[in-house]
């Protein structure tokens, strides 16, 4: 009984002691590499650069018809992409186009357990490469389609004056540093 | 079962005392290694900025290379005197003129000592400027492109090293002749030297708003070898510093015998007075011919303008010029402290510091108190300029730097040490080994009237076991101090690009701030410049053709060309049409006899081809561009030179 007493008052006191050590080399280690604030917590959007030409991101923070894509590119955490050397083309849907969607989607896909799918409904309106809408208009004359970020195909077409992406219709293009944004009235779902 | 528990026991104490023994040593190394602290002073942590910019020459590579302090990173190795095929310096048209001289295209050279442009004695972060010793020439780097944007050559010297400081206001940036030589050159028996030879010191005026060189004056010295030199600084603003050696005048084995005189000299010159003189038109005009070359950032090329004559004064001909004061054996540094008061000379081979001071300079002078003269120069006597001594602080003294407390720190090459001693005083305070054969030592700010006294750097001449070996050739070591207290503490080691003579360092806030992050290409003036791919074409003009193309996220325009023909000389004329930071791209052709070009956003290059055989000759981005990068390619057709084939070009096959 006395020995058995004896028993467990050492292992407590080993496990005790187990605990401090490590405890204790926690704290060191911790001290060691000092907590280190992230210097740039959006990864490449967070280099600081009012000389080169706006990027893509910037353009579109600019934009009072994106507010609700720039909204969603920050709760995805997809910037950098934004910012990214590419070259990229960019399908903007405007804010009217998210609007169009049934009535909660967009406040369901802002969610941060639906960043996942809201990362990859954004990036599918990404594709590499620098297509203005000149280079859309021979896409189309050629037969080629745009290959997304997300790996889909979408056509463009041409109705008239206006070139279609996917259906979507494209409202302006802007050139930026980084490649191109095609403003389109609709969202493209994958 | 009684002695069962009682083992069981024992080997739970034994476990607990062997844990006990496990985590205690543990725990004392980690508390000695945080109460040393030695490598959070030096650590930058990922993302962060370094405090100081570095600018170390690279010596025998004749670049100069920028690192951070405290981490001894290497951010650049900006391409000066010798061709650096990466960045097609002196490969491609536009840089091919800056490493023109007398002697033709001299695609190598010796950096040594680099000095950043001061504005009342501090330091103003603007330009830094670096000689060449091999064939002289000092050159001018741009602290907002970080770039080589001027070389000129110095006539009438040879072995350029008591070079290249500058004044308060860098209204000069100087130059001196290490060997003595016939001025002008000419065939005459080597042994015929004494007193036929000459030492040009040579004073470059720096236009206070474009930084652009030229030489003002030359001072026809001596056949001495001048070694090293520093400007008067505040109350000695307006004199100029040089040590001297083989004041024997010898010209061979100087080893032997240029040791011989107890004494050789510290030259004061008083380039005030020297201006004086010219505007009086005192001077004699040289005929003579130097390279001076100027890269112009508009054009994005450098152009080569012969200059013809040099205006010379002689110090014998020129009373209250040029005095010298005798400094023991051979001195090599020759440096002035903040206050322009104190003259610090190291005789290489003198087992003492010598320190002069300026006020009994120039009360000497004016009491006209001298010991006879050379060439007409009058002699200072040694005990009236004397200020102090270091005693024997160590071997062979070579460099002295000075922090912000009326501290200097002079290196030691044989007993591979720095040592730390107080102006005034003359005591020694510290002393620190290096790891070995310390030559330079730099503390930013440290030859200017405003040391930032935090950290010294130490360059060595010696490795050896240092780092990791690489066989016979290992890399130069650098020791970074911390000064900031009484005593030195050696915190980190790192190793440097070629042979470090020199370095200069300044606040990173100074000028990061204005670095260049792209060139604009509406302000681009190449005359070959191509600003929208609509614009890409070939032009053929006899056998030579132009290629003018464009460069931007993924592709080359025109990428398929036809119409070459072998024995044409092709000259690609390369636009990147980048308006953003950090994407340059590069372009080789298969075969080129040349380097690659680095084109920066904005800017346009041009490298030649000559081809040599018929075929379908492809080139390509050699810079991973973007994601894309592998697709950025394109193709020449080369066809026989009988061949009627006009040039044609196109992109997408359009």
């Amino acid at each position: 009984m006395k020995s058995n007493y004896l028993l467990t008052l050492l292992s407590i006191l080993i496990v005790i002691m187990m605990g401090s050590c490590s405890q204790g080399s926690q704290q060191e280690g911790a001290a060691s590499s000092t907590p280190i604030p992230e210097s740039h917590p959006k990864g490449q959007a967070s280099v600081e650069d009012n000389v080169s030409e706006a990027n893509i991101l910037q353009v579109a923070a600019g934009s009072q018809a994106h507010t609700t894509l720039v909204a969603a590119v920050q709760a995805a955490e997809i910037e950098h992409v934004l910012v990214n050397a590419g070259p990229l083309t960019v399908f903007a849907p405007t804010n009217d186009a998210f609007a169009a969607l049934p009535e909660g989607t967009v406040d369901d896909l802002l969610k941060p357990e639906n960043k996942a799918k809201l990362a990859n409904i954004l990036t599918g309106h990404a594709a590499p490469g620098s297509f203005d809408l000149e280079a859309l208009k021979k896409e189309a004359r050629k037969g080629r389609k745009i290959y997304t970020a997300t790996g889909q195909y979408l056509e463009v077409s041409v109705d008239g004056d206006e070139v279609l992406i996917a259906g979507a219709r494209i409202l302006g293009t802007i050139q930026t540093s980084n490649g191109v944004i095609n403003v389109i009235d609709k969202i493209i779902l994958p | 079962m009684k002695s069962k528990i009682i083992n069981t026991t024992s080997i739970l104490v034994s476990l607990t005392l062997l844990f006990l023994a496990a985590c205690t040593p543990g725990g004392d190394k980690n508390a000695g290694a945080l109460s040393g602290n030695l490598a959070e002073r030096s650590f930058v942590a990922p993302g962060e900025h370094d405090e100081f910019y570095g600018f170390i020459s690279g010596g025998f590579n004749g670049q100069l290379s920028v690192i951070g302090l405290p981490s001894g990173r290497v951010f650049k190795n900006i391409p000066v005197f010798s061709v650096d095929a990466e960045k097609a310096y002196g490969f491609n048209e536009e840089t091919k003129p800056m490493l023109n001289t007398s002697f033709g295209f001299v695609p190598w050279g010796d950096s040594h000592h680099p000095d950043i442009s001061q504005t009342n004695g501090v330091l103003d972060g603007r330009w830094v400027f670096i000689n060449e010793n091999n064939t002289p020439r000092i050159a001018r780097i741009d602290l907002t492109t970080f770039e080589t944007t001027e070389i000129i050559e110095i006539p009438n010297s040879a072995g350029n090293h008591s070079s290249s400081y500058v004044t308060d206001n860098t209204e000069y940036v100087i130059a001196g002749t290490r060997f003595g030589v016939p001025v002008p050159q000419r065939d005459m028996p080597i042994d015929e030297y004494k007193g036929n030879f000459k030492g040009m010191l040579s004073f470059l005026k720096v236009d206070p708003e474009s930084g652009e060189m030229n030489i003002e004056f030359q001072i026809k010295m001596p056949g001495f070898d001048y070694d090293k030199a520093h400007p008067g600084r505040g109350k000695s603003h307006g004199w100029f510093f040089y040590t001297t050696y083989n004041t024997e005048e010898a010209n061979t084995l100087l080893e032997v015998n240029a040791s011989q005189n107890d004494k050789d000299f510290i030259a004061a010159v008083n380039w005030k007075k020297a201006e004086e003189y010219i505007a009086q038109g005192n001077f004699e005009t040289m005929k003579t011919n130097y390279a001076h070359n100027v890269y112009d950032e508009r054009t994005h090329s450098a152009t080569t303008t012969w200059e013809k004559e040099v205006r010379i004064l002689d110090p014998a001909k020129c009373p209250g010029l040029v005095y010298f004061m005798p400094m023991p054996k051979s001195p090599h540094g020759c440096d002035v402290d903040p206050t322009g008061e104190y003259i610090v000379g190291s005789g290489k081979l003198s087992a003492n510091v010598t320190v002069h001071s300026f006020d009994k300079m120039i009360s000497a002078i004016e009491n006209e108190k001298f010991d006879g003269e050379a060439y007409g120069i009058p002699i200072l006597n040694f005990e009236d300029v004397l200020a102090g001594v270091v005693v024997q602080p160590g071997l062979g003294p070579l460099h002295t730097e000075f922090d912000d407390k009326g501290n200097a720190y002079t290196t030691f090459f044989i007993s591979s040490e720095v040592v730390k001693w107080k102006l005034g005083t003359w005591e020694v305070i510290d002393r620190k080994p290096t790891y070995y054969s310390v030559g330079h030592l730099m503390i930013p700010g440290g030859n200017s009237q405003k040391p930032f006294g935090k950290y010294l750097v130490a360059m060595n001449k010696i490795t050896k076991d240092r780092y990791l070996p690489t066989g016979p050739e290992v890399t130069q070591s650098a020791q970074l101090y911390d000064i900031s207290g009484e005593k030195m503490e050696l915190l980190l080691d790192f190793p440097t690009l070629g042979e470090p003579h020199y370095a200069a360092g300044i606040p990173a806030d100074l000028i990061k701030a204005k670095s260049r992050k792209i060139y604009k290409l509406e302000e681009n003036e190449h005359p070959y410049v191509t600003k929208s791919e609509k614009d890409a074409k070939v032009v053929r003009d006899g056998n030579i053709v132009h290629i003018y193309m464009t460069m931007i996220r993924s592709h080359f325009a025109p990428d398929n060309i036809e119409g070459v023909k072998v024995g044409d000389k092709v000259y690609f004329h390369v636009t990147n049409l980048e308006q953003d930071y950090d994407v340059p791209h590069g372009v080789s052709m298969i075969g080129a006899n040349t380097s690659e070009l680095l084109i920066m956003p904005g800017q346009t290059e041009t490298f030649l081809w000559e081809p040599k055989g018929v075929g379908v000759w492809p080139y390509y981005c050699t810079d991973f561009c973007s994601a894309l990068h592998q697709e950025m390619q394109g193709y020449v057709r080369v066809s026989d030179k009988n061949s009627d084939i006009q040039p044609s070009w196109t992109l997408d096959g359009e």
